[in-house]
């Protein structure tokens, strides 16, 4: 069981930025983040863009904001628990919270932070009739370990690099027959990784269905054929024992939905005097809270981490007088 | 300030007729907010989720700009896409879209 002073749920800039504040009141911090590394949309969407809102940086890219972010965090020594979602929360016997993702691991703390913007990244899923009854069944939208497709005959969507990426490297002798079906002609990703999907077509290593999209599944138990729809051929039926439909990732608000927060319009709703909301000692920050005249701005989720955690301090030590110190005085004294 | 007039049709099938202005260096994506339609515009306007498809109705495809390569590459990824689909971030709402009539795409 992982302990700390202030469990934080997403580890984008919100959340890092907690662990700063937090430290220099000397509380410690654990962060839980379903995607695999910290940053959130930030490294997630939108790593090569830049960002010009960022009090004294014209221009930043949002990786680069991230990989300061996580810098300035170091000092203040957090944990991780990443790829993993936070699912479960109860409290125990002396007022803390269990929290517990969806691998089993348990974090226990006094003060939960909600910083988790959008929502949990999900996989796109495309609006096909019975999908679910398929899923895990033929139909998965990751890709973990290709060797679950060997000699199999894999179908994937997509015209991103990850659908071209696993179309190459599944083609190249694990699995028996590869089709890419895509929208149109054109692909987004690298353009080696088009080309060598190209060259693959022409040699006939794969199948290359574009102007297409799978409307339908089918298969008794477990996925067998699928339906194309084609903008010229019309409806094609294509044998398959696995569908990978790879379109990106979209934000879902998940399990905290289910943990008995006030939400509106998909936000929580909190308290602008320190951010807390409607359960003693959960906190939302950042773009996934709510209040009247609420801007979802990186630099308005830093002013709510800063009054946050001050709050959180008094929680926890209800005896101690907190007094504000400034950095410039006494510097940053990590643990 | 000037103004044009711009239809929305929502997921229920109601038009919503809106006073859309074009000094403002808006887009459809925030005029349907702003207006507390149901758009999300989860990204922000970076042509990057695509929760502001819509399909344009009326013939102003040919006074709008062209598809960015980062449009198109989003739509990839969307779904229910059509010929006359767009997203409403990348749209920016100007003179000459007068009596533009767009119907917002189903969720998903």
């Amino acid at each position: 069981m992982i302990q700390t002073d202030i469990l934080i749920i997403g580890a984008g800039p919100c959340g890092l930025f907690t662990v700063f504040e937090a430290g220099l009141l000397k509380l410690k911090c654990h962060l839980i983040d379903a995607l695999p590394q910290a940053g959130g949309q930030c490294a997630e969407i939108y790593p090569k863009k830049p960002i010009y809102d960022i009090p004294a940086y014209p221009d930043i890219l949002a990786g680069d904001l991230v990989e300061r972010l996580m810098e300035q965090a170091s000092p203040f020594k957090p944990g991780f628990t990443l790829g993993e979602r936070a699912e479960s929360i109860v409290k125990d016997d002396e007022g803390q919270f269990i929290v517990t993702t969806n691998r089993g691991t348990v974090h226990r703390s006094p003060i939960i932070a909600i910083a988790g913007g959008l929502g949990c990244f999900e996989p796109r899923k495309p609006p096909v009739e019975r999908l679910a009854d398929y899923e895990d069944r033929g139909v998965e939208y990751i890709i973990k370990d290709p060797e679950f497709y060997r000699d199999k005959k894999v179908v994937i969507s997509g015209g991103g690099d990850s659908a071209l990426d696993w179309t190459n490297f599944l083609a190249d002798g694990v699995a028996s027959e590869v089709t890419l079906v895509h929208r149109r002609d054109g692909f987004r990703g690298h353009p080696d990784s088009v080309q060598k999907v190209l060259d693959l077509a022409g040699q006939g290593r794969i199948r290359l269905l574009t102007h297409g999209e799978v409307v339908g599944v089918e298969g008794d138990g477990c996925l067998e054929a699928l339906t194309v729809k084609h903008k010229t051929e019309g409806n094609l039926r294509l044998e398959a024992d696995h569908w990978v439909p790879l379109f990106g990732l979209s934000p879902k608000l998940g399990p905290i939905a289910d943990w008995n927060l006030n939400i509106s319009k998909n936000a929580i709703e909190v308290d602008t005097f320190d951010y807390s909301t409607n359960v003693d000692g959960i906190y939302a920050i950042g773009d996934i809270n709510t209040y009247p005249g609420k801007l979802k701005l990186i630099l308005c989720g830093f002013h709510e981490a800063t009054l946050m955690v001050q709050s959180a301090f008094k929680r926890i030590y209800p005896d101690k007088n907190l007094v504000l110190k400034y950095t410039t005085v006494n510097g940053v004294n990590g643990f | 300030m000037t103004f044009i007039r711009v239809t929305v049709i929502d997921r229920e099938g109601v038009s919503h007729e809106l006073e859309a202005p074009t000094d403002m260096n808006m887009n459809i994506m925030e005029l349907c907010k702003s207006a507390e339609l149901p758009v999300e515009g989860t990204c922000g306007g970076m042509a990057m989720c695509a929760s502001c498809h819509c399909y344009v109705e009326s013939a102003h495809g040919e006074t709008m700009p062209e598809k960015s390569d980062d449009e198109e590459d989003m739509l990839d990824e969307a779904f229910h896409v059509e010929d006359e689909s767009r997203l409403g971030c990348q749209i920016q709402l100007a003179d000459a879209l007068e009596g533009l009539v767009i119907r917002l795409a189903p969720v998903g």
